[in-house]
């Protein structure tokens, strides 16, 4: 068979139709993984967390609560001050209003509110950028909401370290281990090469318990369901002006911040 | 044919020794690499790819350019590119084996790298741009083996090697707009959510990727009895001046929507590149150099009297690889990262071992170069055909 450029071009045409064919299943593929692009979950349960940063006031508020996670995960915090800090492995951290939420700031915010500190960890997105991207199903999205990383199952490509817009995510660019300060042997340590990030303390959720952050927040920090409307969480979002971080990008994060009002005039 | 390879003059064999000498000190340097992490390299938590993943990026630009030599030759029946043909294909493998050979390096954990065929994901772009290149690499190197093995025979090609030499094209337009895609749909890093990353891609790879051809064949020309004739060499070189001429226009587009918009997301990356952030401007030498190269290149390319003189073509083709490596083999991807989505500058330069290794894998793309074009010239020196008539 003589193939000239006629026959080429609507051979190519054809191929181009059936690839846009087999590309919608591709996109069902998304829709499982992240729940659709526009709808918001509807499981019957979905994990999400407010703070309330009214309630943290001192600094040790704020350090206990990173405490608290840093211990229980066995969490390398000697890496800033013994390895390179550009390594950091960092699951829940205080940043200013304007790192945490750079797109939302003015001039003219009280100077007590630009210094306030804001707890940021995963925001467990309802459409997680990083499951769409990540090449093995290592980070995937539980139908509870939680987004999970499967560390034996992580390649290390840190793709999804380039989607989260949250900065989230934290890669063993080292071996964890000689960095971690006291072993919790109830919790897997980390091998290196691999991402890890907040998994809402899933390990604890099982045995009914609270997540270790919000068990040390006295308050401030509140976990529960986001699909309940008689819940806490959503009882507190009802009766109170609160922010998502970068909403604006469509991930739809399932942390909320309670950021008050008057306190901060003066 | 490959026997060919083995039988050389000195010329030859002194280049195959440097080269797997250099990729030799590569290979030792990635030891060390697997021993102590990726911690060894200039990565960070903030910029999370570096140099590796940059020149992958940049090379799978150069292995899609092949494409330049096979739409005009077996779609166009462009006969001058007779010679010029299996250069391109074998370009092209040599450059998907370095891309190949970048993203094993950048994995955190490699010997799991089978778990991306294991769990196929389709969702993830970064499994699409793994299928692509092997099928890439697959169709290049059946494709060029098998018309020179059929020249050498002095027969026609076998029936089956045309449709694939088709499907080669399209294929070779989809690695590049996939790789662009790793980037152009990530939610929050302004500088890559860009709906003409695909397109700036392809026009910086069929600019950049011929120039490198058109150096190589001189080479080749100068130290063998190939020669690929003085048209091909022009009209590669109108196909560069072409390319470098959307490139440099797609680039100013993204200028334009990023500072008239006066978004403050769009212009960062542009203010960090160009200018430096509150003094971190580690890239503004590069990306300056880049855009000189560039402007350069320009003024070398369009006039035809200065394209036709072959010195100063050659000129003209260095600088369009330069710009076009600093560009895309650094700014784009290190762009992409900085500031980071705080606000905050950390900034990246590679390690002594990182370039190394990088080194060492360029030096591995131009062994398997080498040897595949040994065979190819030995084969046409032997039929007497490595002459052209135009």
């Amino acid at each position: 068979m003589k193939i000239d450029r006629r026959k080429f071009l609507k051979l190519a045409g054809c191929t181009g139709i059936g690839l846009g064919l087999s590309a919608t299943d591709m996109f069902k593929g998304t829709v499982e993984a992240s729940s659709g692009h526009s709808a918001v979950s509807t499981a019957a349960v979905r994990h999400a967390m407010v703070i309330d940063v009214r309630k943290l006031q001192t600094a040790e508020d704020y350090q206990r609560i990173v405490d608290a996670c840093n211990k229980i995960h066995n969490i390398p915090t000697l890496i800033p001050e013994k390895g390179n800090p550009k390594h950091e492995v960092k699951w829940i951290w205080n940043d200013t209003y304007g790192h945490s939420f750079p797109d939302q700031q003015n001039y003219y915010h009280p100077e007590a509110f630009k210094q306030k500190l804001f707890p940021l960890l995963c925001n467990h997105c309802d459409h997680p950028p990083c499951v769409r991207v990540c090449p093995t199903k290592a980070t995937f999205k539980r139908p509870d909401g939680i987004v999970q990383q499967d560390m034996h199952r992580c390649i290390g490509c840190r793709f999804c370290m380039a989607a989260c817009p949250y900065g989230s995510r934290s890669f063993n660019f080292v071996d964890p281990r000689p960095f971690i300060k006291d072993k919790n042997p109830e919790y897997p340590t980390r091998t290196m090469g691999v991402v890890e990030k907040c998994t809402f303390c899933s390990e604890r959720l099982e045995k009914g318990e609270q997540p270790a952050c919000a068990e040390a927040s006295n308050g401030a920090l509140v976990f529960g369901n986001l699909n309940d409307p008689e819940s806490e969480v959503r009882k507190i979002l009802k009766s109170n002006f609160s922010l998502q971080r970068k909403p604006e990008l469509g991930t739809m994060p399932s942390v909320f911040y309670v950021i008050g009002g008057g306190e901060y005039a003066g | 044919m490959l026997d060919k390879a083995l039988k050389g003059g000195k010329k030859y064999w002194t280049l195959v020794i440097v080269l797997a000498a250099m990729s030799g000190v590569g290979v030792l340097t990635y030891l060390q690499q697997l021993k102590y992490g990726l911690g060894i390299t200039g990565m960070s938590r903030d910029v999370s790819w570096g140099f590796y993943i940059s020149q992958f990026t940049f090379l799978v630009g150069v292995a899609a350019s092949a494409v330049m030599l096979v739409i005009p030759y077996y779609l166009h029946h462009f006969k001058k590119f007779s010679k010029m043909v299996i250069l391109g294909e074998f370009l092209a493998v040599a450059a998907v084996t370095m891309c190949m050979l970048f993203i094993f390096v950048d994995m955190g954990q490699p010997m799991r790298i089978m778990n991306v065929f294991l769990y196929p994901t389709p969702n993830s772009i970064l499994f699409w741009d793994a299928t692509v290149l092997s099928g890439y690499l697959l169709l290049n190197i059946t494709i060029g083996w098998a018309t020179l093995h059929a020249e050498k025979k002095g027969t026609a090609p076998a029936s089956w090697v045309k449709p694939l030499i088709y499907l080669s094209i399209p294929w070779a337009v989809s690695i590049h707009t996939v790789t662009a895609f790793l980037y152009a749909g990530l939610p929050g890093r302004h500088f890559w959510l860009t709906a003409i990353m695909a397109a700036r891609f392809l026009a910086s790879a069929f600019s950049g990727g011929p120039a490198l051809l058109i150096l190589l064949a001189l080479i080749v020309r100068k130290n063998t009895q190939f020669d690929p004739g003085k048209e091909p060499i022009q009209a590669l070189a109108k196909i560069v001046t072409y390319a470098m001429i959307a490139n440099v226009f797609f680039i100013l587009l993204e200028v334009f929507t990023a500072f008239y918009s006066n978004i403050p997301g769009h212009m960062h990356a542009f203010d960090y590149l160009f200018a430096g952030i509150d003094g971190h401007d580690k890239l503004v030498p590069l990306m300056w150099t880049s855009v000189i190269c560039a402007v350069l290149s320009l003024v070398l390319l369009i006039p035809y009297k200065f394209r036709e003189n072959e010195k100063l073509l050659v000129i003209a083709c260095i600088t369009v690889f330069i710009s076009l490596w600093i560009d895309k083999g650094f700014g784009l991807v290190i762009g992409g990262f900085v500031p980071n989505h705080f606000g905050t500058v950390t900034e990246y330069w590679p390690t002594l071992p990182e370039s190394l290794i990088t080194l060492g894998i360029w030096s591995i793309g131009f062994l398997v170069l080498t040897i595949l074009y040994k065979v190819a010239i030995s084969v046409r020196e032997e039929l007497g055909t490595a002459k052209s008539d135009h």
